[in-house]
């Protein structure tokens, strides 16, 4: 057995994953062509290092999990990026983290760290010329730095440096692991952290969670898909300066928003998720009061898409700008709502659904879109609806039934010697959280994924040929994390 | 157009007309309210607080550190900390974040910010800031972007945020500065004209908050240039940013 299957929300031992040679081991992440998402060394003492590698197969919800160990005196090994571009980032990780090179990789740049040592593509030619921006950008945003390649208006390649966030949060969660450390990975997934970060540790400590408490939080993380939605339609709306959009959305939010500030004292949601379930129930007044909120919300939402779209000069702007295609998404390792906005089916709450959202038995939907931030546009919409009604429904349930505590006391040490791992979908995608513990029950190591490391690269790909100035457009349309890349 | 107009008036007007005596949810998180008489020294609250913004003896919540996720509320058992929802949470000096047992709403209005006639000689009438994100979590970015929308509408006061420091008469902070960002915070602060005015948004830029302890963060920054006005919050409420921000204009 070369691999261990398992499913999502799951530990295993760590003595039963398979440990190979790395040569092997890339023979059989070539013949199984999974998708990656883990892929990540762990020092395993005496100066070796093991790279785990996690694989998924979305049509049947399986995890395959292995893992190859390498010698102090090995150094480097062939790259997979080669064969399989979606490892391009992961490695560059891996190298980063554990120098070990990946030979022969295309791309092999720093990730984080040693941003003096980049090495910018150049382009030349009598009319060519490059535009850098950043780090400090002239919105209220994060920092990263872009450089663009360009012949006159037009784009032909954009380079993405970050690194500008990072705060080694892997090892301040081993040192000293909280929820309010995993609420602050990335503070517009909030919810989606700490979800992931509170469903590894309980895995670990063999909590069982009661039925209310996760239906507060599946509730939760749909309204953070639909405030974090509606906001990013209002920001679309902004950059093709149509601020009549701008507004209403940025109105609209606000409704989502301090209706979770009712829930749980903060407007993200901070302090709402917690190891053990949830720290705030929600009484009958505030169900019905959130209820009116979200149909009011829904309603406000469908007419100012619509008004926008009507808009002959809005669709202008909008169609065929900033363009990613299928193809070009499934190579590179795109997920989430960038990757469904191009046509991908690929949303882990139905691929790898968890218990509660399970029972909910909600019928897929599935989006045609063409790549462009016009789909990203009504793909965010579309989400949005759903995810008012699916909290909706939500909020009834919580009213007629499931009268229970929502939080469970337990005081387990984590399970020793195991790997555990948890995929939740925020709003941008997948977001994977995976903890190891050694013998005496203590975290050795955490891994974090953030959708926005596979998806920053699908930004300079739609950015091709397009003019700079709709470069803050197709921004917008992705609204990609630094934090969460830069960790 | 039609429909424009009649989405324009069906949203009516939404902004909040008294922003410095607005009407905050009773859920949130602000003041913390202290009683020493109810404590009884058994230090769950110490080993829960993820910032170690506690002290016992007497007990003390220091709020450039606190992150408000209220877990030290609940690992109380005897009720000794509260939080009301006070959210005018800003002071001009680091020392008046730390909130002890006697402090009320009123005390703290009144002693936490201390006017400067040269700020508000200057500024007073307007005053526009260069943002510096310097890796903040985006939690304080998106409350920062929420104070110039419809409903907070900061832009009335004359406050806005500017896209060059060459056009600013100050900076916010917000994050807790890791390394990577340490030099360009600093030619930020450099390329702003003088006289200008320096702000720390949210616990992460007045203390590190949660990221304190870790070793990709280079704040010296703040040892070096003088602080303004110290915001504090996790993520900073609009309401809160927004009545900082004239208080120390002095409006």
């Amino acid at each position: 057995m070369n691999w261990i299957k398992t499913k999502n929300n799951t530990k295993v031992n760590l003595n039963e994953i398979p440990t190979l040679k790395i040569n092997d081991l890339r023979e059989e992440i070539i013949s199984l062509n999974k998708r990656p998402v883990g892929f990540f060394g762990k020092d395993w003492g005496y100066g070796t290092t093991k790279l785990f590698t996690i694989l998924a197969d979305d049509q049947n919800g399986d995890l395959y999990i292995s893992s190859a160990l390498f010698e102090q005196s090995e150094k480097e090994y062939e790259s997979l990026t080669q064969v399989l571009p979606s490892f391009h980032i992961f490695e560059r990780e891996f190298y980063e983290q554990f120098g070990i090179k990946p030979k022969n990789h295309p791309w092999l740049k720093p990730l984080r760290k040693n941003q003096k040592d980049y090495q910018f593509f150049e382009m030349e030619g009598e009319e060519v010329h490059q535009v850098a921006v950043g780090p400090i950008h002239a919105g209220v945003i994060e920092p990263g730095h872009f450089r663009f390649m360009c012949n006159g208006e037009t784009v032909y390649h954009l380079e993405i440096m970050l690194g500008y966030q990072n705060r080694g949060i892997e090892d301040l969660i081993v040192k000293h692991p909280t929820n309010q450390l995993a609420e602050s990975i990335c503070g517009d997934s909030t919810i989606a952290h700490n979800l992931a970060y509170s469903k590894v540790i309980e895995i670990l400590k063999e909590t069982k969670i009661t039925k209310r408490a996760q239906l507060i939080r599946t509730l939760a993380l749909e309204m953070e898909r639909a405030a974090i939605h509606i906001g990013d339609l209002g920001a679309i709306a902004g950059d093709i300066a149509y601020l009549m959009g701008a507004s209403v959305f940025g109105a609209i939010r606000t409704l989502v928003i301090n209706t979770m500030l009712e829930f749980s004292g903060s407007r993200f949601g901070r302090g709402l998720i917690t190891v053990g379930g949830v720290n705030f129930d929600i009484d009958d007044e505030k169900i019905q009061r959130a209820v009116k909120t979200f149909s009011k919300v829904e309603k406000d939402v469908e007419r100012m898409v619509k008004t926008m779209l009507k808009n002959t000069s809005v669709m202008s702007r909008l169609e065929k700008t900033g363009v990613v295609s299928q193809e070009k998404a499934h190579e590179i390792g795109v997920v989430g709502m960038a990757a469904r906005a191009c046509g991908i089916v690929i949303d882990s709450r139905f691929d790898f659904p968890d218990e509660c959202f399970k029972n909910l038995a909600l019928p897929r939907k599935i989006f045609k879109g063409k790549g462009d931030v016009n789909a990203r546009f009504q793909l965010r919409y579309q989400e949005t609806m759903e995810s008012l009604s699916i909290a909706k429904r939500i909020l009834e349930m919580l009213k007629n039934g499931y009268k229970e505590e929502v939080f469970t006391q337990n005081e387990n040490l984590l399970c020793a010697n195991s790997m555990a791992i948890s995929i939740t979908e925020g709003w941008r995608g997948e977001v994977v959280h995976i903890a190891l513990t050694d013998g005496n029950s203590n975290l050795t190591r955490y891994k974090i994924k953030d959708p926005s490391f596979n998806n920053w690269y699908a930004l300079a790909l739609a950015v091709r040929n397009n003019g700079v100035s709709d470069f803050p457009l197709c921004n917008k349309s992705f609204n990609l994390s630094y934090c969460g890349n830069d960790l | 157009m039609f429909d424009t107009l009649k989405s324009r008036i069906y949203q009516g007007n939404q902004f909040i007309k008294d922003i410095k005596n607005a009407q905050m949810r009773e859920q949130f998180r602000g003041l913390p309210k202290l009683c020493n008489s109810k404590c009884n020294n058994c230090e769950a609250c110490l080993n829960i607080c993820p910032t170690g913004a506690l002290k016992l003896n007497p007990l003390s919540i220091d709020m450039g550190k606190c992150t408000f996720c209220g877990a030290c509320k609940n690992a109380c058992k005897t009720g000794a900390i509260n939080f009301s929802n006070f959210y005018k949470l800003s002071a001009t000096s680091r020392e008046k974040l730390i909130i002890t047992e006697n402090m009320t709403e009123e005390e703290f209005s009144k002693v936490a910010i201390e006017v400067k006639k040269e700020i508000k000689k200057v500024f007073g009438k307007s005053l526009k800031l260069r943002q510096v994100s310097a890796a903040g979590c985006n939690g304080c970015e998106m409350e920062l972007n929420a104070c110039s929308n419809v409903n907070f509408d900061m832009g009335r006061f004359g406050i806005d945020f500017v896209a060059s420091p060459r056009h600013a008469d100050g900076i916010v902070i917000t994050g807790p500065i890791s390394k990577n960002m340490a030099y360009a915070l600093k030619d930020c602060y450099k390329s702003t004209p003088n006289p200008k005015v320096v702000i720390l948004c949210g616990a992460c830029a007045i203390s590190g908050g949660i990221f304190q302890n870790s070793s990709e963060l280079d704040r010296k920054f703040l040892e070096k240039y003088p602080i303004d006005l110290y915001i504090a919050g996790c993520p900073v409420h609009p309401l809160t940013f927004i009545n900082g921000i004239l208080g120390l204009i002095g409006r």
